[in-house]
């Protein structure tokens, strides 16, 4: 199948006015027969159930928290960007157009690119009128700050908390929309499975988590805005509950999934300290504003009071390697050379895994005060992990797995290659190619579920009869028949091993092989070892209690099933991709002394190396069926406006 | 450091409960209650019992799901932090450690110790939002908000509605909640046109899920992860009277 993007013709900066002016719209008295199910309730998936249920559809929103307002977006610490340009410094819908797709290591489509940006602006108005407190100004307005990858501010933010106020915002717009009756809200309800009926997305079915019943619901569209699978690793910064079953489930039932191979490694989060760790804490990208990242020149001062090193005898290596962008190098810059000067015997704290964020000098030049009101709440955060007080002693830092840009294949209508079945948010491919810069997830999610969604639904939905579709189809008694038995299976097994115990063999040998550095090697060991796991998981699982009521352990079971095999995808993907590109390094594939670009001075040696010959494309893999290796489809990726370059920052 | 738990077990929601006597072996210092919960877990699963049930997500103090009574005291003895937040070094080696759930009427527990709080949502739905339809907004600079309302407005909007207050009210009042909410709104200008509705709506629901009222004990503001000042329920209680005398005039 060949796959469309469906990108509208003509000039870049007209294209989503102009898909716009031609799309299908569905008259108001319509609207009411449509039924819409989403399935989770963060930024994307929360904005898109209010926002369709505004404009008149029947929205049924599942979430497997208790409340649709825990969703993981909640956790987003640093902000959102806008290309506002209040800040009156050469800001414009372009620039972050363009910042974002070198960010992205040009491994992304322009299209979407230009319209994220375009409609960039909107939400933060939008934000504004739901009373999102936003950081001000002493004059009543707002005020903004610089991320990674960017020289101008364009990033608006809400203390250390940004995400959890955008998700307020769009929670309170929900549950506007539950009391007005447009939403039905379905929390503790998790989705096991999709309905396909006559190849369109048609339903799914769900367990309620609290009493094991399984049950079906039929929508006229099906949204997924399930978020990332960065928890294939198991310790990483996503929530715990986060998890690819959704993504995955869809994809086994004939959704390409794309690029699962970029995953993105946050350069800023607090160090791993033992083996009973559940999860990583993110310290938020915006301390490297005024924070100063460094390691001691010299191995053997790795073990001293880093407030006994000298300046002489400190490398800011970021400030070193990369003088114009500095700190705020793009993340995966900025974890790469992390783990370049531990690997070189001179990271800090225990185990030699850790790099110093340092604040003493913004604290002499702005005092202590100045800090604490930018960065009070990560301070305290950091203080009451690790028992120590970064006010007097630099934080110690280290990457984490943290976001993924790979997800299922959409077109520029955020549909999937299977008709009815759209994806949006952290859980499809589409705009950050292979490297996300800060502050840009949340302005997708938003992006994707305010204003992009509601226009590109209703192309599908011109199409289609409401309600054509209802759960007394057989392709639904066969699909809740399929997860019964699964559910059963694990309840039988009865063997000696928890699930986490799979779960974290399982990450361990992803972090190893297909972490922050991959080769090929490596990439194959991991796809012979990870069958393996898998095959002693199904042997060897233990999943106490039954199905009949709450029971943790069951669900995490479902999840870490679906994690053995994506990892694989994974993998497969990472081999596959035989070039460096943001997120994704393959050790073999960076640039060396021989090359002319490093002769000329354009980038240094150890840096990563595109291959735009041969991989400008966005791979969609195809499940082929169990135990078949899945089908790589490609989609060309076409640079029009922008010429891919070398992605420097020095 | 070894300790020994004292744990609510409760199969389902109509079931009857009763304290368990657990003993946690090994756990280092650095690990957080819950990971504390996991070892402990993890070595039950082992031995072929039931793990005990406990709501959790972020684990970063921000998501609100964790909701442990610990010792008595909702979110344990550390201040300012929720129970994910909280590290075993704050407990001493053979400590006896009582945990059980968020108790209160209106947040039946669904097992061991995890309770429904869905009640929050549904006051949520009665008025905790401004209705601004997507598309509608005006430019976000074109109305300038004075920084200390801005700032009071952002005190209350850090509340992550974990419902610790509830926990720790004799009247179980949701009244720091539903105040956080209140202030959040009520102090920016974009939330001014509803106020009175918001109120009266938000204080009736809580009323009729079965919350209790405010007498003044001030624990919630004593438990709150994000302590959040109970200053909020004073603003909310004037703002109720107002309301509902305009409310008889009209």
């Amino acid at each position: 199948m060949a796959l469309d993007a469906k990108i509208p013709s003509g000039p870049l900066q007209d294209k989503w006015a102009k898909h716009k002016r031609d799309s299908k719209l569905i008259n108001p008295a319509n609207k009411r027969k449509f039924t819409i199910i989403i399935v989770g309730s963060g930024l994307a998936g929360g904005a898109a159930a209010a926002t369709l249920s505004e404009l008149g559809y029947k929205v049924k929103c599942f979430c497997y928290q208790d409340s649709p307002r825990r969703a993981h977006s909640i956790a987003a610490q640093g902000g959102i960007n806008a290309a506002k340009n209040y800040q009156n410094d050469g800001d414009s819908v372009y620039r972050l157009f363009y910042d974002t797709l070198k960010g992205g290591d040009f491994r992304s489509r322009e299209g979407n690119v230009y319209r994220l940006a375009e409609v960039s602006v909107n939400i933060i108005d939008q934000c504004v009128a739901q009373g999102v407190p936003f950081a001000r100004e002493y004059g009543g307005l707002l005020a903004n700050r610089s991320f990674g990858g960017a020289q101008v501010s364009r990033t608006f933010y809400a203390r250390g908390q940004t995400g959890q106020q955008l998700l307020l915002g769009c929670y309170q717009a929900l549950e506007k929309e539950v009391h007005n009756g447009g939403v039905q809200m379905y929390p503790r309800t998790e989705m096991l499975d999709m309905v396909v009926v006559d190849g369109h997305a048609k339903g799914i079915v769900v367990r309620d988590m609290q009493t094991g019943e399984i049950s079906s619901h039929a929508g006229d569209a099906v949204l997924l805005a399930t978020g990332g699978y960065g928890n294939v690793f198991f310790l990483s910064t996503n929530a715990k509950g986060c998890n690819v079953t959704a993504a995955y489930r869809a994809h086994k039932r004939g959704a390409y999934f794309s690029n699962p191979c970029y995953t993105q490694i946050h350069p800023t989060c607090i160090p791993v300290s033992g083996d009973y760790q559940s999860k990583l804490t993110l310290m938020s990208e915006s301390l490297r504003n005024d924070g100063r990242i460094w390691v001691p020149k010299k191995a053997e001062d790795a073990k001293k009071n880093p407030n006994d090193i000298p300046d002489s005898d400190r490398d800011y290596y970021l400030e070193r390697k990369y003088p114009s962008f500095g700190n705020l190098s793009p993340r995966d810059i900025a974890s790469r050379s992390a783990k370049e000067v531990c690997d070189e015997g001179r990271g800090v704290g225990p185990g030699g895994r850790g790099v110093y964020l340092d604040f003493r000098d913004a604290i002499n030049r702005l005092g202590e005060d100045a800090i604490r009101n930018r960065y009070g709440n990560l301070f305290q955060m950091y203080a009451k992990i690790t028992g120590e007080n970064p006010y007097k002693a630099p934080m110690r830092i280290y990457p984490a797995v943290h976001y993924t840009m790979g997800g299922l294949w959409v077109d520029y209508n955020l549909m999937s290659n299977l008709p009815g079945l759209h994806v949006l948010g952290e859980a499809n491919f589409s705009d950050h190619g292979a490297n996300r810069l800060g502050a840009s997830a949340l302005m997708q999610g938003l992006a994707d579920g305010y204003f992009v969604i509601p226009v590109t639904l209703a192309v599908y939905l011109a199409g289609q009869k409401p309600g054509a579709v209802t759960t007394d189809a057989p392709e639904f008694k066969a699909v809740e028949e399929e997860v019964r038995t699964r559910t059963k299976t694990f309840l039988d097994i009865k063997g000696k091993r928890s699930v986490d115990s799979f779960h974290r063999e399982l990450g361990l040998l992803l972090w190893d092989k297909c972490g922050m550095a991959r080769n090929k090697a490596g990439l194959e060991e991991a796809l012979k070892k990870i069958p393996e796991i898998r095959e002693e998981f199904w042997q060897n699982l233990r999943v106490p209690g039954n199905g009949t009521n709450l029971n943790q352990e069951l669900e995490k079971a479902g999840r870490v099933a679906d994690f053995m095999e994506f990892g694989e995808l994974m993998c497969r993907d990472a081999l596959d991709r035989e070039e460096s590109c943001g997120g994704h390094f393959r050790e073999e594939h960076q640039f060396t002394e021989a090359d002319p670009e490093v002769k000329s001075g354009t980038t240094q040696p150890g840096e990563a190396k595109r291959h735009d010959d041969k991989f400008a494309y966005a791979s969609a893999w195809e499940y082929a069926g169990k135990d078949k290796p899945p089908v790589l489809h490609k989609e060309e990726l076409v640079f029009d406006t922008v010429k891919p370059s070398v992605r420097s920052y020095q | 450091m070894n300790l020994t738990l004292k744990i609510w077990r409760q199969e389902g929601p109509d079931a009857k409960g009763q304290m368990q006597t657990v003993e946690a072996r090994d756990i280092p210092e650095e690990a957080s209650f819950l990971e504390m919960l996991d070892i402990v877990n993890e070595r039950i699963i082992e031995e072929g019992g039931d793990p005990v049930q406990f709501d959790h997500d972020c684990r970063e103090g921000i998501c609100g799901t964790c909701s442990l009574t610990i010792n008595g005291v909702p979110h344990g003895p550390d201040n300012g932090v929720t129970t994910c937040q909280l590290h075993m070094r704050k407990f001493r080696d053979g400590d006896t450690i009582w945990i059980e759930p968020f108790r209160a009427k209106a947040f039946p527990v669904v097992r061991d110790l995890v309770v429904d709080r869905s009640a929050f949502d549904r006051i949520i739905a009665a008025g905790g939002y401004i209705s601004v339809r997507t598309g509608s907004a005006p430019d976000a600079n074109g109305l300038p908000i004075e920084k200390d309302h801005a700032d009071q407005s952002f005190d209350a909007a850090t509340c992550i509605g974990c419902g610790a207050c509830v926990a720790a009210c004799p009247n179980a009042s949701p009244m720091l909640f539903v105040g956080a909410k209140a202030s959040h709104l009520n102090l920016l200008p974009q939330g001014k046109p509803e106020l009175d509705i918001r109120v009266l709506a938000m204080v009736r629901q809580m009323d009729a899920e079965g919350f209790g009222n405010c007498t003044n004990h001030y624990e919630c503001e004593g438990v709150c992860p994000k302590e959040i000042s109970a200053d909020v329920i004073a603003r909310l209680n004037r703002e109720y009277a107002c309301a509902s005398v305009k409310e008889g005039v009209a």
